[in-house]
């Protein structure tokens, strides 16, 4: 009964989304008001319908209802609740509605926190997401009913892949779809935009604090994702280029380069298409990737069990979206003109450049990742593209940011002269200079070029991030309490550039210096790492709730002193036979020491993968920072105002020269 | 309208097309290094009658299908009432390879939904599903007169895959002679 009700209300909330499409699109047409008011309230009932579907699915989960065929697939007795909560969005069909949940809330979202917007514009924007929405309940409904019945029902179910079977995939999902689909309120805007055939400064303050969310959702899901990857796939690595990962981190880039042109468009009213272009790309990339994970045209670890009749829907789905939107955009966008010049040294002309960086690494990753599709489909062969391509290609397109980073907070609109600039901040290049080469004397005893080439760039950007914050400071000394206050958009800007550098130090070091060895030990005997020694002091058996484990346990020691115990499994789950190693970390912010359980040898020895891996901690740290830039910048108090938005569609010469 | 802003919607339109071309593609479609190999040697107890021990050269003489599959496998389910109706058309010798299971619990499986396996080898420990390349159940191998692997496919057939990948391949493999 319970998942025929949510069968039934993901039907009435196709109902409500169609209705949030055409109602509005045909109430602009007509100018009729009352049909325009229409989009809101749909918006909402289709909330609650997707939200009420989603709960079904999960009570079906929470009893064991093996007779829901997707339910049965993912799920076991044995499996602890929280994983069968979690389990829901484990596979294909029940992760689409987690999709469309997303998308809903997204949408209730917009439809709550705008209505300041001018109606015609937030009636277009409701209608771009309710067709969105139609596609991926369509979608559902016809290729991938999470509800589908299994009669008669198994007694036991298959259990939930046990590599989801861990803390990083109950966040990992969520964060990540409410990053893609986020990027989706960016592309309403885009659409809506080119339906009114005006970029103003009151549409960039609409569409940024959007657009910042969304991004720190997708910044925060791929952090996750590489740190789970760490833990879960016992190969000490936090990044593979996998063509999932791959499809994730596209829309990051394109996000990222959106977010630095929408303030360009912002403040200085030029760049105007482009900014459209990039938010249609950034969903565009999404749902890319969406048809990339599900479809199964290429080979990845995260792929979901494929079928073709849902790579044909996706790809007309993606025409169609995609295709309209850029047809659109080619007819309007060359109405978009602004006279303003852009010279190289100005905000605008650093945020350009920028935005090529970041495009071109979009494109390098997209090719990467796309090329094996393009080789199979011309016949030439199956291959596939590794990580010593992305390095090579990557590497060299990010460490240009970098350096351009450090100029953001100091650069000012319009022009600049070199003198000006080194004034501002010339004084810090010998500070990261000498930071980027003593720092891994201090730390680790070594040093190579290319690794004081890379840290000098991320103190770099640490350290002109941190000057601004002390500029802001200094020149708030002796002024009102009011004019104090540092905007949080600064705090956001310069936490968030701070993180890409910690991000750059922890790379760095990581892939210069990790140390791995493959040791065979009896237990009571030791292997050494530099300084740290590794003692094995044997395996024994646990059970768990689903799973039996070998458990292996390691003392650690630095220069003889006993630091820690740490746990290593190997772990069997019952349900399906497979085994999944559980990793054990001894993790400071300087180092991770990481040991993997191999095999049984001969005489109760083991074989044991120990790795030393210096700051890979702050790999996730500079993620992490870089989200909480977002929340900070999307807290800003310019963003909060109310009534003044109106007066500031008609662009208001004198705030501009004051924020600039 | 300025040719320029049409650029991204050309690319668009060429990925699509990529894309299209990739959906009739099968990546997983690795050929196997069995395939045209002799299937791989193996010594195991029947599931049925414990005391008798079946080998691979109990798989030659005849075309052959494996199935591999277990009791716990949800998929087999699936794909289960094709194999019935593929035995009960008489065509050829249909073994099943009982992977990494309980005996008590696949013979309650097969006495349940039926049994279409001439006969099952009960491989508990999955040694002969390993040298097989079994990288999941289910999964299906033909093997031609002389035991060798002809053809494979991973995960549940479906009733088009029996009708144009499986049949096709049994009745060419019954045509050949010698």
């Amino acid at each position: 009964m319970i998942p025929e009700l949510g069968h039934f209300a993901i039907v009435l909330a196709l109902c409500l989304a169609v209705g949030q499409t055409l109602v509005p699109a045909v109430g602009l047409l007509r100018r009729n008001p009352v049909w325009i008011s229409v989009a809101q309230p749909a918006a909402t009932g289709q909330f609650i319908f997707v939200l009420l579907a989603y709960f079904a699915l999960t009570q079906s989960f929470l009893v064991n209802d093996f007779s829901v065929a997707y339910v049965a697939h993912n799920s076991n007795t044995d499996l602890p609740t929280v994983y069968r909560v979690a389990a829901v969005w484990g596979a294909h069909e029940g992760s689409l509605l987690l999709w469309v949940l997303m998308l809903s809330l997204w949408t209730l979202a917009v439809a709550t926190f705008s209505r300041n917007l001018p109606s015609d514009i937030r009636a277009c924007v409701l209608s771009v997401m309710g067709a969105i929405s139609v596609g991926f309940l369509l979608f559902m409904i016809f290729t991938s009913n999470p509800f589908e019945r299994l009669l008669p029902a198994p007694e036991q179910g298959r259990d939930l892949n046990p590599l989801l079977q861990d803390p990083g995939l109950i966040i990992h999902p969520p964060m990540l779809y409410m990053g893609y689909v986020g990027f989706s309120v960016a592309f309403a805007f885009a659409i809506a935009a080119l339906v009114s055939g005006k970029v103003d400064t009151a549409w960039t303050r609409w569409t940024r604090p959007w657009t910042t969310t969304a991004w720190l959702f997708l910044t925060f899901g791929i952090t996750l994702g590489s740190w789970w990857a760490y833990r879960e796939l016992g190969w000490g690595g936090w990044w593979f280029w996998d063509p999932v990962e791959n499809a994730s981190f596209m829309p990051w880039l394109v996000g990222t380069a959106l977010i630095h042109s929408l303030a360009v468009t912002e403040k200085r009213g030029v760049f105007k298409s482009w900014t459209v272009l990039l938010a249609i790309t950034a969903f565009s990339l999404s749902l890319l990737g969406t048809f990339l994970v599900r479809s199964g045209v290429l080979v990845s670890v995260h792929a979901f069990a494929t079928d073709p009749a849902r790579g044909v829907f996706i790809l007309i789905f993606f025409a169609i979206v995609v295709g309209s939107s850029l047809l659109l955009y080619a007819w309007r966008a060359p109405s978009f003109t602004s006279r303003a010049e852009v010279r190289l040294l100005s905000r605008e002309g650093l945020l350009l450049l920028n935005n090529v960086f970041l495009v071109v690494a979009a494109a390098a990753v997209f090719l990467g990742t796309l090329y094996p599709l393009v080789v199979d489909a011309l016949k030439l062969g199956k291959i596939s593209v590794g990580p010593p391509y992305f390095n090579t290609v990557f590497v060299p397109l990010t460490l240009p940011l970098v350096f351009l980073v450090g100029f953001a907070a100091v650069m000012r609109w319009k022009n600049n002269s070199p003198r000006q600039l080194l004034q501002r901040v010339g004084y810090l290049v010998p500070v990261a200079v000498i930071l980027g080469v003593l720092f891994p004397w201090i730390a680790l005893r070594s040093n190579s070029v290319v690794v004081s080439v890379a840290l000098v760039l991320a103190f770099w950007a640490m350290t002109t991030a941190v000057a601004d914050v002390f500029r802001w400071l200094k020149s708030g000394l002796g002024k009102s309490r009011q004019s104090r206050n540092i905007p949080l958009a600064i705090w956001g800007m310069n936490l968030a550039h701070f993180g890409l550098g910690v991000f750059v130090l922890g790379v760095t070091l990581t892939s210069a210096y990790s140390v791995e060895r493959d040791v065979r030990l009896f237990p009571g005997e030791s292997a050494d790492i530099g300084n740290y020694a590794f003692r094995f002091d044997g395996v024994h058996e646990e059970a768990a709730a689903n799973y039996d484990a070998q458990v292996g346990i390691i003392t650690l020691f630095r220069a003889s002193d006993e630091i820690a115990t740490v746990r290593t499994e190997k772990r069997r789950y019952r349900a399906q036979g497979s085994v999944m190693t559980d990793a054990g970390v001894n993790a400071r912010l300087d180092r991770d020491l990481y040991i993997a359980l191999g095999e049984a040898l001969d005489g109760g020895a083991w074989s044991l993968r120990l790795y030393y891996k210096p700051f890979v901690r702050c790999i996730w740290l500079g993620g992490f920072l870089m989200v909480l830039g977002g929340l900070l910048a999307v807290g800003d108090k310019r963003y909060r105002m109310k009534l003044r938005q109106r007066q500031d569609s008609v662009v208001d010469k004198n705030t501009l020269a004051a924020e600039a | 309208m300025r040719w320029g802003a049409l650029v991204p919607l050309v690319f668009v339109a060429l990925l699509i097309g990529l894309l299209a071309i990739g959906l009739s593609l099968d990546p997983r479609e690795v050929p196997s290094p069995l395939i045209g190999k002799p299937a791989p040697d193996f010594v195991l107890p029947s599931l049925s009658a414990p005391e008798t021990q079946i080998s691979v050269s109990d798989l030659r003489g005849k075309v052959t299908l494996v199935n591999v599959w277990a009791s716990w496998c949800v998929a087999c389910r699936e794909e289960h009432p094709l194999l019935m109706d593929l035995a009960g058309r008489n065509l050829l010798p249909i073994y099943g390879l009982n992977y990494k299971d309980e005996r008590a619990e696949a013979l309650a499986w097969l006495s349940r939904f039926g049994n279409p396996y001439t006969d099952s080898i009960y491989d508990a420990e999955g040694t002969a599903g390993l040298d097989w390349g079994v990288y999941g159940v289910p999964e299906t191998f033909i093997l031609d007169r002389h035991g060798r692997i002809r053809y494979k496919h991973i995960g549940a057939i479906s009733a088009s895959d029996l009708e144009h990948k499986l049949l096709p391949v049994i009745m060419e493999l019954l045509g050949e002679t010698g």
